[in-house]
């Protein structure tokens, strides 16, 4: 009786704990990566409970506010290792009835299980790989992306450093496909926003273990070294996602010069250190139940997982093509503590999100900077807009 | 601005001058003096304004991260919700000095005294709990589990119906103050922050910060009527954030303060269409009139200052340098 109320829209005021039918309960599944990054800094090793936290403590909001709409999330988790066939799991988590899955995993395995999930109707939360090419060629019509993306994070950076006036950038990129990626993106946020990249370089990773015995020795000599002979600059800008060199370049590069990018000051979705616009009762709600406060992989499983809770209530229901489609409307914003609200881009689906620029203590600033305009949203400054998108979704 | 003041009071001494009734027309026309009390988030103080010099008259310096704040029913105490200590504090409005606290949960931020003045509703963010506090005893009575974020407070004009708004849950939660029982939860806009009755409880008024909307509530129904919009023209929809609401005694103009949009949007409150825009500092938090009605205070977060606003006009009359981050303000009955 209860659930054909809902279902017909009309159940705006439901009484709380009168409710004796049974909940309607929403099915999530978890699919995170197995193995973790390894990092210059032990202070950036990732929790094994990284993304996953966010997850738990979504679905925790979710079913307060569930609780009084007689609607009840419940979590599946599981973790495949990179290369493996992701087939299996999804397969299995679809046979219990999960509809709607949160999923950090690189591009191409996310690629693989979007496909196994088209023929079954499954709704998929890109919430880890920052990819541009998973929003524009590669996009997908059942894959809505929490994560920002690569030109994302490097125009909420490239925003900043002009309006500080550090417009001469000296590029070093790390040898890996990500790295060569993130330089891209950096690339194009410097002419879009009036920077010049006065040279770039390339540091080779030549293998070796990030922590050893003998220590510090050799990079405080290493680094400026590596750095000499280079064209006038007003920052140092690193793009370095494997972790090779990027956080040896603060206080060791020849000039004295700021860091940005992959150290120093980075773009990112979230913070441990940000507490403005209310952050700081999520941080709180955080550290009360993992003993650690939140961090950018959190945030966007968080984000991924209130977004079902937020549009459940609203359109009181559980049928996933129901929540999806309002999750694509114009109605629909998700309230995620960074001063304005979130809504999902229609042409490839992308949570529009201001990018945090942290130093490792603070947030320095969040973009978009002001003096950036947009005729429809100053959120669309950020990254690759509508009018470039190579995104066909179908 | 206090020219234009000075300049209206010489035409109404010109003027009674003329009439011959100079004295009483100027004692008539005079504010009565009240005092405001503006909580500064970043600075840790409470100033006080003298509502007719239009000045700060006194600091009072109070715990940490000052925000929710309201004069007792006696006018004998400003309790101030200081939430990173984690309690309210009392103020003693005689002396200005603290005298005591009084046990809320974590994080205070909203509360609201009942009509009686012997009961506080407190929002605790914290931990998804609205505190019911003897004031007088000040005792921790009770608790009501509500969503998550608790934040806006209204209390039905009768005391029956208090609501609480929850920031993340997204409703305004109707509570039963005799039984303590959620009666009734609506869903409102993204992150609702305020709850306002009309004074005659014909209508409850929710703001929802993301979203951008004022939600007019039938309180009998249940049910939001009604959604107010707020059009800035050459202002992106991102900026305007409606958090304080303020209504007249009789139910027919509203005030709703726009957050970094930098504006009080007027609105008939009987039509519920928005009259005009006026521009106050930067981001505007919340407000309150005096007991006559005659102005209206607004505390602007970002300036630093509070702006006062001419109701019968509509007009800001003056600007008043207050400390860091105002955030709430409470106006004293006498």
């Amino acid at each position: 009786m209860i659930r054909a109320v809902i279902a017909g829209g009309l159940a705006l005021v439901l009484t709380a704990r009168f409710t004796t039918a049974e909940p309607l309960t929403i099915k999530i599944g978890y699919i995170g990566r197995a193995e973790k990054k390894t990092t210059i800094s032990l202070l950036d090793l990732a929790p094994d409970n990284d993304g996953l936290a966010g997850v738990r403590l979504a679905l925790e909001d979710n079913n307060t506010t569930g609780k009084f709409l007689n609607q009840h999330f419940s979590l599946e988790e599981a973790r495949i290792k990179s290369g493996t066939d992701p087939t299996d799991i999804v397969v299995q988590f679809a046979d219990q009835g999960i509809s709607f899955f949160i999923v950090d995993l690189p591009a191409d395995m996310l690629l693989k299980v979007a496909e196994i999930g088209r023929q079954r109707d499954l709704l998929f939360f890109n919430a880890g790989a920052i990819d541009d090419r998973l929003r524009e060629e590669d996009c997908r019509p059942n894959v809505i992306h929490t994560a920002p993306t690569r030109s994302m994070l490097a125009d909420g950076l490239a925003q900043y450093l002009v309006f500080k006036r550090w417009p001469r950038w000296l590029l070093v990129v790390g040898s890996h496909e990500a790295d060569k990626l993130f330089a891209e993106a950096l690339h194009r946020a410097a002419g879009r926003f009036g920077a010049k990249i006065v040279q770039q370089r390339v540091f080779e990773d030549t293998g070796g273990a990030r922590r050893t015995d003998s220590g510090l020795a050799q990079i405080q000599r290493q680094i400026p070294l590596f750095m000499q002979g280079a064209p006038a600059h007003d920052v140092v800008v690193a793009a370095d996602e494997s972790e090779v060199f990027a956080a040896y370049l603060p206080y060791r590069t020849r000039e004295p010069r700021p860091v940005a990018g992959s150290a120093g000051l980075v773009p990112k979705s979230w913070d441990p250190a940000h507490d403005q616009w209310g952050a700081n009762q999520l941080q709180n709600r955080f550290m009360q139940s993992f003993s650690r406060r939140m961090n950018a992989l959190d945030m966007q499983t968080w984000s991924a997982a209130r977004m079902i809770g937020e549009a459940a209530a609203r359109v009181a229901s559980g049928d996933p093509q129901a929540i999806f489609t309002y999750m694509k409307g114009p109605e629909f914003a998700l309230a995620a503590f960074k001063g304005q609200k979130l809504t999902l881009r229609d042409w490839n689906l992308q949570l529009r999100q201001p990018i945090l620029l942290a130093d490792g203590r603070t947030i320095v600033s969040v973009s978009p900077q002001e003096g950036f305009l947009h005729q429809f949203s100053e959120l669309d400054t950020l990254g690759i807009d509508r009018p470039e998108t190579k995104c066909r979704l179908k | 601005m206090p020219a234009q003041i000075a300049v209206e009071v010489g035409t109404t001494m010109w003027r009674c001058v003329s009439f011959g009734l100079c004295v009483a027309a100027v004692l008539a026309g005079e504010a009565k003096a009240y005092k405001a009390y503006v909580s500064n988030e970043k600075s840790n103080t409470i100033s006080i304004i003298d509502t007719t010099e239009k000045k700060v008259v006194g600091t009072v310096k109070v715990g940490q991260r000052p925000r929710g704040i309201t004069v007792t029913k006696d006018q004998k105490y400003v309790l101030v919700a200081v939430g990173d200590d984690d309690t309210i504090q009392m103020i003693d409005t005689a002396s200005n000095k603290i005298v005591d606290t009084l046990p809320s949960g974590p994080d205070p931020e909203l509360f609201i005294d009942d009509p009686t003045g012997r009961l506080l509703y407190v929002a605790n963010e914290n931990d998804n709990t609205v505190t019911i506090i003897d004031i007088e005893r000040r005792a921790r009575i009770g608790d009501v589990e509500v969503g998550v974020e608790p934040e806006g407070m209204g209390l039905s004009p009768d005391g029956k119906i208090l609501v609480n708004t929850s920031e993340t849950t997204n409703m305004a939660h109707f509570i039963d103050t005799t039984t303590r029982q959620v009666v009734a939860n609506i869903l409102v806009d993204a992150r609702p922050r305020f709850a306002q009755f009309k004074d005659d409880g014909s209508e409850l008024w929710v703001s929802s910060e993301i979203g951008g909307t004022v939600s007019v509530i039938d309180p009998v129904k249940r049910a939001v009527m009604h959604k107010i919009n707020f059009l800035v023209p050459g202002m992106r929809q991102e900026a305007i954030q409606p958090v304080g609401i303020a209504i007249t005694h009789d139910g027919k103009t509203g005030f709703v303060a726009l957050g970094p949009a930098n504006r009080i949007a007027v609105i008939d409150a009987t039509t519920h269409q928005v009259q005009k825009f006026l521009l106050v500092g930067q981001r505007v938090w919340h407000m309150a009139f005096t007991p006559d009605e005659k102005y209206l205070l607004t505390t602007n977060g970002v300036s630093n200052d509070v702006s006062i606003i001419d109701v019968a006009a509509l007009k800001v009359v003056d600007t008043i340098q207050v400390g860091e981050l105002p955030w709430g303000v409470a106006i004293s009955q006498r």
